[in-house]
């Protein structure tokens, strides 16, 4: 399922000539399926700073069968088994000195990292820092990780985890998904979790069995995988998507055993219309993914009302006067709900050519943000996504050049799949995720732009 | 119980209904067969109601245009289909009443007990319609199958005129008349004197009303795009009686020809499909009932002999039902009367409000009256939509259902259905 290029750079001729005329290398990411280990290898875990983070990590490699060994082994030892990951629990940093045992620990452990390895750092928030030198020594964590980021080879990522104090459950989560192949392609990320009462997923093989989970824009591209990756994770998927659409939308419904719901999300009545079905066809909903969006770009200075007005309508305000009808229906919207809601690289980087585009999805980061309280008050959550390059029908027709650069900006050196922003998606849907809200998780590969 | 009332059963519920976009002949589904329209149809109604890997009770669908592997369609489209493999399936056809017979069929064994859930159904298209060889060649044909020497073979081949080369081309004729069936309404738009400007106002507003429809979103869950069609390509929102004024005639002869191209409905593609079930079968999927089939009829006249127009047949089934069911024709809320002609409509409504007729060939002490034209097709019918026979049934259906649920419970309609062979097909929807 990889692009042409990740498997031209893989064939034996391809390999020859990308390594001669020094081409990027991109590999096979390793990607989620069913039954697969959480990790391929063992992992390293190691501390800088107090470490108060050290049992719930040690809970979750222990209840996912990950072995775990010692640095002191793998330090020096260099025949041993090649890593899956290498986890630093950095909370409890009080001044940049501390820092040094992160250096110490890293170093030799990345070095024995197998390809489509995982580096975690664990930290406190520096928001929450109460001297500068704390605040100086925690905000470092984020220029160390996104540069191992960019240092890894071979599909390998780095990500950072803040956990403020008394939100360590909310740690457990975002640890596998980081560590799993669902997060093959978020790299260089810094997620910031927060208190709350984390349920358990009452399976983890299918972590949304029984929920009712609504995705719009389903009939084909991210939203039909998105579609795909919740119903093998379990839910019942309502598959909203134009009228227009609705032939394309049947077969995902019919594919992946779900309903099909042909809608326009701009529609005056489409959030009554959506929280009539939803009540009468299900008694509820438990996830809501907000996917549907359309690009109309041309330079600010010649585009017209329609192009930034239909932007809008469907990318920004659809998603609002959705989300405030359910939360307004009595019942309809779960206890434990989760609403996730696509944005985009352009959203944080901003992209010429695409103001009306860049406008509507930075309002998303701005709106999950400001509902996150009052979705937290309900035990439910409400998150973006932002997806850099990922390879769809969409950039399929852009221009070679364009697309091939677009497609290896990034430390992973290739485009994202849709299935990259699926899991991600599902990941956040999931009961467990409880403590992930209001942020904002970009599936880029890292990718430089608005890094 | 009254006498004359029915015996107690239960009540087919409507869950709803699905069709593909209806497509003049010839355009957008020219290159598709029956089994491709009609499976496309069950499945888009799968995956409107989950239905994915089920087995319902059975499913009833025809069409009136078959080939010869046309055989045992409805069973060869489920098996193509996402519904379980052992749903059993059957061939229905009653010329344009086909979509709505087998509604009836469905539901009447649902009303029993006999199964839970059906499907009903119907397709047509008159863009692959089988062609047929004249009876001559057909002959020759048979005999050169069954030569068992070259010579023989060379013998039968030699029999081949020129004349006899040419294919049957299916025609919308009567076999008994010989007359199409628009040249039938022609006369009996003549005899109960239905003026031009009438058919053509009917036939606008038909237009008119399914546009708006669609715009308002109405369609939404009743059909599913085909092969790039989302809309009817038959409909035309811009139609205007200023517009249909300026069609020539093509059916009847003279100073009383009205009936033109624009007031009859058109050759169509198309399929269609209505999920019913019993109440509890509905309530247990968690699926909506917006209506039940309250009671059906149908009747025949003999357009042959009798001196009663082709089309006529509904006109004598209504009164029957009405009066099993002790209502009159002013106690509903829609009615879905198909526009096979405007001129059909309009002289069914007219027999309805006439006293001679209703005495004389009625029966009825009183006529029936008047129909309000506010609740007449009001989403638009088939002058607008087109008329795929076997699939208007079920595009009736579905529509007429969600507009009582739209409406509110308690809501009554009724449907009337005209069909080749004199005869007529009426049914009762309330919700
Ligand atoms: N492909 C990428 O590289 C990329 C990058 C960043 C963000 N995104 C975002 O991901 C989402 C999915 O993108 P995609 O690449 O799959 O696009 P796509 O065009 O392939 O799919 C979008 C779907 O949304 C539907 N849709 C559009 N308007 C709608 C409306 N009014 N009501 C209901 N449905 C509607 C479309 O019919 C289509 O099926 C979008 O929000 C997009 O902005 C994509």
């Amino acid at each position: 399922m990889a692009d042409w290029y990740t498997n031209f750079a893989n064939s034996g001729f391809g390999t020859t000539i990308t390594k001669q005329l020094g081409l990027p290398r991109p590999v096979e990411l390793r990607r989620y399926e069913p039954g697969q280990p959480l990790l391929p290898g063992p992992v390293v875990v190691g501390s800088a700073g107090a470490g108060r983070l050290r049992d719930t990590v040690t809970a979750v490699l222990r209840d996912a069968g990950v072995t775990v060994q010692s640095p002191v082994t793998a330090d020096g030892a260099t025949g041993g088994e090649k890593l899956g990951a290498v986890i630093l629990d950095a909370s409890g940093l009080t001044t940049p000195a501390d820092l040094a045992s992160a250096h110490d620990f890293l170093a030799p452990a990345i070095k024995r990292l197998r390809a489509s390895g995982r580096v975690l750092v664990l930290a406190d928030p520096p928001a929450d820092a109460t001297t500068p030198a704390q605040a100086a020594a925690r905000q470092a964590v984020d220029g160390l990780v996104r540069s191992i980021g960019k240092e890894l080879l071979d599909g390998s990522t780095a990500n950072a985890v803040f956990v403020p104090e008394g939100a360590e459950a909310s740690l457990a989560a975002p640890l596998r998904f980081f560590l799993s192949g669902r997060s093959a392609y978020v790299d260089g990320q810094l997620l910031t979790v927060s208190p709350a009462d984390v349920p358990a997923n009452l399976d983890e093989d299918e972590p949304l069995a029984g929920a009712v989970a609504v995705v719009t824009g389903a009939a084909r591209g991210i939203g039909a995988a998105i579609a795909e990756v919740m119903a093998r994770d379990g839910a019942h998927v309502v598959a909203v998507d134009v009228p227009a659409a609705g032939d394309a939308l049947a077969r995902v419904a019919d594919e992946i055993g779900g309903t099909a719901l042909q809608l326009d999300i701009t529609a005056a009545d489409a959030p009554q219309r959506l929280v009539e079905h939803l009540r009468e066809r299900h008694g509820g909903v438990d996830v809501v993914v907000h996917n549907a969006g359309i690009t109309r770009d041309k330079l600010l200075v010649n585009m017209d009302a329609a192009r930034w007005n239909t932007v809008m309508a469907v990318n920004l305000q659809a998603q609002l006067d959705i989300t405030q009808a359910l939360l307004d229906a009595d019942g309809v919207l779960r206890d434990g709900a989760r609403v996730v809601c696509v944005s985009s690289q352009s959203g944080i980087a901003g992209n010429r050519g695409q103001t009306n585009y860049a406008a509507s999805k930075a309002g998303v980061i701005g709106m999950v943000r400001a509902w996150a309280p009052e979705f937290a008050a309900r035990g439910a959550t409400i998150n973006a996504v932002a997806p850099g390059f990922i390879v769809t029908e969409m950039t399929a027709k852009m221009p070679f050049g364009t697309r091939e650069i677009g497609s290896r900006i990034n430390s992973l050196q290739q485009g994202g799949l849709p299935v990259d922003v699926a899991e991600t998606i599902a990941w956040l849907s999931q009961p467990a995720s409880a403590g992930v809200n209001g942020q904002t998780v970009r599936v880029c590969g890292q990718s430089m732009l608005g890094a | 119980m009254a006498e004359n009332a029915k015996p107690v059963t239960r009540r087919a519920a409507i869950v709803g209904g699905n069709r593909i976009p209806f497509a003049r002949s010839g355009t957008a589904y020219a290159r598709a067969s029956n089994q491709d329209m009609l499976t496309a149809t069950l499945d888009g109604l799968v995956a409107r109601f989950g239905l994915q890997g089920e087995s319902v009770g059975e499913v009833a669908a025809g069409a009136v245009l078959k080939h010869a592997r046309d055989f045992n369609l409805t069973r060869e489209a489920v098996l193509g289909s996402q519904l379980a493999p052992t749903t059993p399936a059957y061939d229905v056809q009653q010329a344009c009443g086909t979509g709505l017979e087998a509604a009836v069929l469905v539901a009447n064994k649902i009303a029993l007990g006999q199964i839970e859930s059906g499907i009903a159904g119907g397709v047509d298209t008159t863009s692959d319609a089988p062609l047929a060889v004249g009876d001559d060649l057909r002959r020759v044909l048979i005999s050169l199958n069954s030569a068992k020497t070259v010579q023989d073979r060379l013998k039968a081949l030699a029999r081949i005129r020129p004349g006899m080369i040419v294919p049957e081309i299916p025609r919308n004729a009567e076999p008994r008349t010989g007359l199409a069936m628009g040249d039938h309404a022609a006369i009996t738009a003549a005899e109960w004197e239905i003026g031009r400007e009438e058919q053509d106002e009917l036939a606008a507003r038909s237009h008119q009303r399914m546009a708006a429809a669609y715009d308002r979103g109405f369609f939404d869950d009743l059909v599913t795009p085909f092969l790039g069609l989302a809309r009817d390509n038959n409909l035309r929102p811009d139609s205007s009686v200023e517009k249909l004024a300026k069609l020539s005639p093509v059916f009847g002869t003279g100073e009383g020809a009205t009936m033109t191209a624009g007031n009859s409905t058109p050759l169509t593609d198309g399929a269609s499909a209505v999920l019913l079930a019993s109440d509890e079968w509905a309530e247990a999927k968690g699926l909506p009932v917006l209506a039940h089939l309250v009671d059906a009829q149908t009747a025949a006249v003999d357009y042959v002999h009798g001196g009663e127009g082709l089309l006529m047949a509904p006109v004598y089934a209504v009164p029957v039902m009405l009066a099993r069911n002790g209502l009159t024709l002013q106690d509903f809320d829609f009615y879905e009367i198909h526009e096979a002609f405007a001129s059909t409509v309009l002289a069914t409504m007219k027999a309805w409000e006439d006293a001679a007729f209703c005495k004389e060939k009625l029966g009825l002490d009183a006529p029936l009256g008047s129909i309000d034209r506010a609740k007449l097709n009001v989403n638009g019918s088939s002058l607008a939509a087109g008329h795929p026979f076997a699939a208007t049934g079920g595009r009736i259906v579905a529509s007429l259902a969600k507009m009582l649920h739209e409406t509110g419970p308690g809501k009554r309609g009724l449907i009337s259905v005209c069909a080749a062979g004199g005869q007529g097909v009426v049914a009762i929807l309330e919700s």
